[in-house]
């Protein structure tokens, strides 16, 4: 083991936080943009679901990188103010996997039995507790999974906010590199363990949270399964 | 209690009501049948606001259902006016549709807390009333997925009774039932029918119970009713070949 | 406030960032192509169960996908260049880490492809006596792949849309180009909108022809 192990994992650690909640906030606005653009595509209204549709895809539809370039270099010249790295950082994630997460809450949305919905009005419950009483509740639980591969597609992508300064690990290896040339191999595995953890505990929430959601629909949860394996591929690939 | 004037109910070029035309009393108990296909479910699904009439109008308790009345014409009705009109009107379904995401009692208490404006403690009430009328007191903490067929559509029929429905529709609600737990079911119905004044219409295979219960039966053909007339005389002396045939059909099967 | 936006700016930087389009376009086909090979040969090591080799496969493909494709990059990259003194431009270098990362995610694709073919299919052929690769080649994959055609699509656009972060390491793809033209003239607006723009029309383009393709083999 190099000497400069401990070196290399304590100067990673100071890039963590900015990782963690880089992560942690492009998630928040993730769940928020992709509720509003789901239920959005399914609205009664033309014009609410011709926003959401647009949303939905100009961000699926060009690169995230590219969006993130756009918000933080170009967009200061329209408003005259640049936003703080890790804040522009945060909108680029959630903006863009927000347009991911709008087809799944709409997919999950439109999962839901059409029985439960004529259940619904057959007791003449609104329009509005049909959706938030009867067909969310089921359609959550169906959004988990998938939720769980964009928020570790989420998570790597965090990376990318090393372009703009954010100073999260990503950033740290790279001020490293120069330094640490024969430790080389050493700093980016010590990275991508991190990287590895912080997606391990993503997907431990996101299964209990799915146990819980399965038992709340009195399903029987599915077995446990390795923590690893996530099943079928996340979605960044679909486009337009 | 319940009128359709004329009513047509076209998907495409497939006509699945033709020109139909019947009135219900209300208390009374209308029992559909007819082969598959002859327009029976749409009929009930018309009543329930899940489908829209393509020509004609339904009313319940003289007010128009799916349209509202503008000067002298009749409009496609708003949200509104189609809320106004379920509060009339239950319904109880072939497979259940009890909200998983919800434990027995809420099934049965979200309704009328949402659109009665009940409160919860009242509601409870009542719901804790009507398990105990169809026998399933204990089941109230229950989950849907615990129960058997045959409770959980005891527990939709309770369901639809939070509601305090002038008119209940039953579609098909044994069909889907193992052949045990039919008659716990019927005998609930039976039961509701003797002490409540409530209108039913209902669609069915179990003839006898139809012959038992219905003040009513209406043979449906093509989306035509081909008679209408008192049980006795439909079950045993029936004046349409197709109903006699149909009734044939049915009543041989093993 | 008026914005200040020209339209000599965007002539300008057109023709600049159609050549690092072009340059998009080979990564994006070269690594595609590395991902649709890679990704079958994941996918039938990991289905044929051999001992070891299965499991490491499963495991890199776990790994390789729960990680940054960008840290990646700067790993392939550096330390194949500082510590093995092979020269590897940068631009094979993006081409060879997106193919693999991705053939992580399209051997998942090949897998779910190839569990679709009936059982039966493979009794047939055991019942025929064929040896078991020619089993693979005449039997499961002529029925697999076409239905795989679609996604592979669906992910060929996603690495198309991820080739920008390979200025990480000075490819002078699109991105580059416009950073590059935006340095020196500061009309970043122009030159960063007119980028989004390409790889707006361009992935369109591609995921109607995708949506044609699904409609004619249909999906997994």
């Amino acid at each position: 083991m190099s000497a400069n192990f401990g070196l290399i994992v304590s100067r990673i650690l100071e890039g963590l936080p900015t990782t963690v909640w880089a992560t942690l906030g492009g998630i928040a606005l993730t769940i928020v943009l992709s509720f509003a653009a789901g239920l959005g595509m399914l609205s009664r209204l033309a014009v609410v679901r011709w926003v959401s549709r647009f949303y939905v895809e100009i961000f699926r539809g060009t690169s995230e990188v590219v969006q993130l370039f756009w918000i933080f270099f170009a967009l200061p010249l329209l408003v005259g103010f640049q936003l703080v790295p890790l804040f522009a950082g945060i909108v680029v994630l959630g903006l863009n996997h927000g347009a991911y997460g709008g087809e799944i809450v709409r997919g999950a949305v439109q999962s839901v039995p059409r029985a439960q919905h004529e259940g619904a009005i057959a007791l003449n419950l609104s329009a509005a507790n049909r959706m938030v009483r009867v067909i969310l509740p089921q359609a959550v639980v169906e959004m988990i999974p998938p939720f769980n591969n964009l928020f570790i597609q989420l998570l790597k992508s965090s990376a990318l906010l090393v372009f703009i300064s954010a100073g999260e690990m990503t950033e740290i290896s790279e001020q490293l590199r120069p330094t640490l040339g024969p430790d080389l191999v050493l700093v980016y595995t010590v990275v991508l363990v991190f990287y590895l953890l912080l997606a391990i505990v993503i997907t431990v929430v996101m299964r209990q949270l799915e146990r819980v959601g399965a038992r709340r629909l009195g399903r029987v949860p599915r077995e446990r399964r390795r923590v690893l394996s996530r099943g079928h591929a996340p979605d960044s690939a679909g486009g337009l | 209690m319940v009128r359709f004037d004329t009513v047509a109910k076209r998907f495409g070029d497939t006509v699945v009501l033709d020109n139909l035309t019947f009135d219900v009393a209300p208390g009374e108990f209308v029992t559909l049948i007819g082969p598959s296909g002859s327009g029976k479910t749409t009929i009930l699904r018309l009543l329930m606001t899940l489908e829209r009439v393509t020509d004609g109008a339904v009313y319940v308790a003289g007010q128009p259902l799916s349209h509202m009345r503008k000067g002298d014409n009749l409009v496609p009705a708003s949200e509104k006016h189609l809320r106004a009109a379920r509060k009339r009107i239950g319904m109880v379904f072939q497979q259940f549709n009890l909200f998983p995401n919800m434990n027995v009692l809420r099934n049965l208490t979200e309704a009328p807390v949402r659109t009665l404006g009940k409160s919860r403690a009242e509601a409870e009430e009542r719901a804790r009333e009507l398990l105990d009328m169809v026998g399933l007191a204990e089941k109230a903490e229950a989950h849907p997925t615990q129960l058997s067929g045959g409770q959980q559509q005891r527990v939709a029929i309770a369901r639809a009774l939070a509601m305090d429905p002038k008119v209940l529709l039953l579609d098909e609600v044994t069909s889907a039932l193992d052949p045990e737990l039919v008659s716990g079911v019927l005998r609930l119905l039976e039961e509701l029918v003797r002490t409540t004044d409530i209108t039913f219409l209902c669609v069915t295979h179990e003839m006898q119970f139809a012959r038992d219960v219905s003040d009513r039966v209406m043979v449906l053909d093509g989306g035509r009713i081909i008679e209408d007339g008192e049980p006795e005389k439909i079950f045993t002396e029936p004046d349409n070949e197709r109903t006699r045939e149909f009734l044939h059909a049915v009543l041989d099967r093993p | 406030m008026t914005v200040d936006w020209s339209w000599h700016a965007v002539a300008e930087a057109f023709p600049l960032l159609l050549r690092g389009l072009v340059v998009t376009l080979e990564i994006t086909v070269l690594a595609a192509l590395l991902s649709y090979v890679l990704g079958l040969v994941f996918a039938v090591i990991r289905m044929s169960r051999i001992p070891v080799l299965s499991q490491l496969t499963f495991l890199f493909i776990e790994a390789v996908r729960s990680t940054p494709l960008l840290v990646q990059v700067f790993m392939f990259y550096y330390v194949l260049q500082s510590q093995t003194g092979i020269l590897l431009s940068a631009f094979l270098s993006g081409v060879i880490v997106i193919g693999v990362h991705y053939a992580c995610y399209t051997s998942e694709v090949y897998r779910a492809g190839i569990e679709a073919v009936p059982k039966g299919q493979w009794e047939a052929a055991t019942a025929l006596n064929l040896p078991r690769g020619r089993v693979w080649t005449s039997v499961i994959l002529p029925q697999a792949v076409p239905r795989v055609l679609p996604a592979l699509g669906n992910y060929t656009i996603a690495m198309f849309k991820e080739t920008p972060l390979l200025l990480g390491i000075g490819v002078l793809e699109m991105l580059n180009r416009a950073k590059e033209y935006g340095a020196e003239t500061f009309r970043v607006l122009e030159a960063y909108t007119l980028a989004g723009v390409f790889f707006l029309v361009i992935s369109y383009i591609a995921s109607v022809m995708v949506r044609r393709l699904e409609s004619r083999v249909g999906t997994l």
